[in-house]
């Protein structure tokens, strides 16, 4: 019926596609909204376990099933340049066999069951997830605790996987929205760890060595910064008790991270193009660096991001490349920052010989949002948007549980949900107007393209 | 009278109306369905009904074009549209004091969406832009010329975005044409589940509905799809260094009875799906296929797809081949998979999994009111709104002996077509 593996027979649709997912995330509250219903320090339990694990949990009794998200501090920014993929690789191993399991019965126990548990290796953190039903958190931790604190890495299943890695990546040379973003990062982040792919490269991914990949287990993976929320029909208190079962004696340490070097404005403007012959579309990749979250005009930033590139069918740019000139079924704008400052990146798929044009009106439309203040029904409109949108993004357990986490990885306080209308509320047309001039310009950007010649 | 908290009704224009109060949270989902997709395109107009969709997003004189996305957005809305094999499905979700937004913006462009001929335009290259976003990629090139092999007749046979020769020519009064035969109350229902009170809902369902006029009586297109005689094979050669192999089974249609024993054996070869709207569930790690082809290293990944339809379809097996590897190698073992599946019973083990995997995401399912707003509309498209609600019970009752004659029925070779992307 419906199987992601399946993807190109699910039902088409008008918007749904590519759309900006990442900025969707964290909006909430509304000037009329009875914000005291949304998860806050009443009813969120959080408890510091001793060796430094943050355990989140909010009951729900509605359904039968339970999620959980967590992340630990371990990622791309740990790895060497030369073992680019490195920490991604390790992550993926993880569910491969421990000292308890071997891989055959981690799947069958977790699908028996019609459970999810997954580990992905990211740039700044790790995350593990998983759902089930509510009677089956303990199994999910145990199996959780056992791939992320007692991997045996087999050996044959490295090789499996490097293969499909390999097989990945090989995939990843032909798409072109992928090696734009490669050539895109490269461009923007030079001298920065930001330009390498946390998927790693053919010839690193092939050099990596079984020790290696168990070495940066064993040095890297650590009880200390981990966060785990935890959200459905299990009573709070006995959450954070299984989380304290399965991890609570885990005594592993990391050595501290160096910081993250500055990602300063480039100085010109830098465009590559990615040959790949064959293609009927080009996607193209345009942007600076944006904020992170800990940035003091972060919400300010979204909120004219979403004005520029979300709103409606994908803001001033959809008004403009979509439905003016009809040279895109996707043309968005998004912030992905966090952890660090990610970058601030409209992304478009069109016909090669449209390539210029749509470029042209992307950079006339940035031009435009740093030239002139956006107009107050736009700011009215979107600042609705962003408190109006709240109840439907805590409506599932996953949405809670992500919401609470984010909360927590960056320090945004347990209230945060309570005092985001007002917030957003404050925030004015010129303050929007100069957090996009503050990571923006039109002069200095970086641009990737890539498919056909154009 | 509701049952199992579900109440419907038929409104005097012929519009069906379901709805299901749930109170977890203050969120509404509205849905309106017609009873028109790809299958009802005839030579000529293929991808009309998904260019009709997009057109609907173009304005009515109450809510013109550019209006409508940012009323929705501004009050927290989600909304979205999707074109079928069967059906057109349109939506809101919003929190529940906004809802009236979604009734009154679907009963407008239900008879008034006016397709201004400059958007037709403007719409053509942003489809063929949607189209040419697809062809980029190797599978849907594949999956495209192995659906128009397997079918010869039936209108299932091309994808829901129609042929660029079509996208190319078709013209407004075409779109128009189709928009003024297919939606009609009479050819449509709608479905509400959320944070609501149903006789309310009901009375202002009446007030926006009731008024707008019945159409014609609506011509099922049905062109069946005569029985086939012999595997078919098609190869497609392209960029890239990844192959990819297809084979697929002409399956039973969801109201049919052997669609159940299906679905189990669908969930022991590739593993479970999930009632997540689109995606999700479990990984399929402890599949047959998987520890056929992907253990074996053969393939980088394996799925299958059962489509609930309402004429039979396609049951879909893809791999992915590793790097290294031959297709003609993964054909192999996965003819031996099938072979297994067709000559020995399934264990007692397997098919008790099969089932519990499928109520641990039916449960999962309750949790958003626009999921569930998608099932009960999907169901009622297939068969009744009860398809969905009786699905466990129906999946709980199906026997090993249910499955051996249905993989003897479905995944014989001259029931199949095997499609080839082989990088140039």
């Amino acid at each position: 019926m419906v199987k992601s593996a399946i993807a190109k027979r699910r039902p088409t649709s008008a918007a749904a596609r590519r759309n900006p997912k990442s900025e969707t995330r964290n909006r909430q509250s509304a000037i009329a909204l009875d914000t005291s219903s949304f998860p806050g320090p009443d009813d969120i339990t959080r408890v510091v376990l001793p060796n430094g694990i943050i355990v989140l949990a909010r009951e729900n009794f509605s359904s039968p099933a339970v999620v959980f998200e967590g992340s630990l501090l371990v990622g791309g920014l740990d790895e060497p340049k030369a073992k680019a993929g490195l920490a991604r690789f390790t992550a993926a191993c993880l569910m491969r066999g421990n000292e308890r399991r071997a891989f055959a019965e981690i799947y069958e126990t977790i699908e028996s069951i019609g459970a999810r548990l997954t580990i992905n290796g990211g740039t700044h953190t790790s995350g593990f997830g998983g759902k089930s039903l509510a009677e089956d958190l303990d199994l999910m931790l145990s199996l959780a605790a056992d791939a992320l604190r007692r991997p045996t890495f087999p050996p044959e299943h490295v090789e499996k996987l490097r293969g499909e890695i390999m097989t990945g990546l090989a995939i990843r040379a032909h798409d072109t929205g992928a090696m734009a973003s490669l050539a895109f990062d490269e461009l923007l982040y030079p001298d920065h760890p930001y330009a390498v792919s946390d998927e790693g490269y053919p010839e690193t991914i092939a050099a990596i060595t079984r020790d290696e990949l168990m070495n940066f287990h064993k040095t890297f993976f650590a009880p200390k910064g981990m966060i785990i929320t935890i959200v459905g029909a299990v009573k709070a208190q006995e959450a954070v008790a299984l989380v304290e079962k399965h991890f609570g004696d885990w005594a592993a340490s990391r050595p501290e991270r160096s910081p993250l070097p500055p990602a300063p404005r480039i100085p010109e403007v830098r465009r590559r193009f990615v040959p790949i012959p064959g293609k009927s579309q080009c996607d193209l990749m345009i942007g600076c660096v944006g904020p992170q979250r800990s940035d003091a005009d972060f919400l300010e930033a979204r909120l004219v991001n979403n004005i520029f590139g979300v709103f409606g069918m994908y803001g001033r740019l959809g008004d403009v490349v979509r439905e003016k000139h009809g040279l895109a079924y996707y043309a968005f704008s998004q912030i992905t920052g966090g952890l660090g400052p990610g970058p601030w990146q409209i992304v478009a798929g069109v016909n090669p010989k449209n390539v210029e044009l749509a470029m042209e009106l992307i950079v006339k439309e940035m031009k435009r949002l740093i030239a002139a203040k956006v107009t107050a029904a736009e700011l009215a409109d979107n600042k609705s948007y962003f408190i109006g949108r709240l109840p439907l993004q805590l409506e599932t357990n996953e949405g809670v549980a992500g919401m609470i986490e984010s909360m927590e990885l960056y320090g945004l306080g347990l209230d945060y949900l309570r005092r985001y209308p007002a917030m957003i509320s404050k925030i004015t047309r010129e303050r929007a107007q100069a957090a996009a001039a503050n990571y923006l310009d039109p002069e200095r950007y970086a641009m990737a393209v890539a498919g056909p010649e154009h | 009278m509701p049952k199992n908290g579900v109440f419907k009704t038929r409104l005097k224009n012929g519009l069906t109306v379901i709805l299901r109060e749930m109170h977890v949270a203050p969120v509404t989902t509205w849905w309106v369905w017609y009873r028109v997709g790809s299958r009802n395109e005839p030579t000529g107009l293929t991808g009309a009904s998904h260019w009709v969709e997009h057109m609907m997003f173009k304005g009515t004189k109450k809510f013109p074009a550019g209006v409508l996305d940012k009323a929705v957005s501004r009050d927290g809305g989600l909304w979205n549209a999707m074109t079928w094999l069967d059906w057109t499905a349109y939506f809101e979700t919003m929190p529940s004091d906004k809802i009236d937004l979604g009734l009154r913006l679907e009963a407008d462009r239900m008879a008034h969406s006016l397709f201004p001929p400059k958007e037709v335009e403007s719409e053509r290259t942003v489809i063929i832009s949607e189209r040419e976003g697809h062809e980029n990629e190797p599978m849907f090139q594949l999956s495209e010329l192995v659906r128009k092999a397997a079918f010869t007749v039936h209108g299932y046979q091309h994808e829901t975005l129609g042929d660029m020769a079509d996208l190319r020519v078709m013209t407004r009064d075409n779109l128009y044409n189709h928009y003024r035969t297919y939606y009609a109350p009479n050819n449509a229902f709608a479905v509400a589940v959320g944070d609501f009170d149903a006789k309310q809902m009901l009375k202002r369902i009446k007030e926006l509905y009731e008024p707008i006029p019945r159409g014609l009586p609506i011509k099922t297109f049905a062109r069946p799809e005569p029985p086939q005689k012999g595997e078919r094979r098609v190869t497609v050669e392209g960029d890239g260094e990844t192959a990819y192999l297809e084979m697929v089974f002409h399956a039973p249609a969801a109201a049919d009875s052997d669609f159940y024993p299906m679905v189990v054996l669908d969930s022991i070869l590739a593993g479970a799906s999930s009632f997540n709207m689109f995606g999700g569930g479990t990984s399929n790690k402890s599949s047959r296929l998987y520890k056929a082809l992907v253990l074996t290293e053969l393939a980088a990944g394996v799925g299958g797809g059962l489509v609930a339809s309402i004429d039979p379809y396609l049951y879909s097996i893809v791999a992915t081949v590793r790097k290294g590897r031959a297709l003609e190698e993964v054909e192999r073992a996965l003819n031996a998979e099938i072979e297994r599946a067709i000559d020995e019973p399934i264990t007692e083990a397997e098919l008790a999994k099969a089932i519990k995997q499928a109520k641990a995401m039916f449960a999962f399912s309750a949790e958003s009111v626009t999921n569930l707003g998608f099932w009960y509309g999907f169901a009622e498209i297939l068969d009744s709104y009860e398809w969905f609600e009786n699905y466990i019970d129906r999946l709980s009752a199906v026997t090993i002996d249910d499955v051996s004659r249905v993989a003897k029925k479905v995944l014989g070779k001259g029931n199949r077509t095997v499609g080839w992307y082989q990088p140039r």
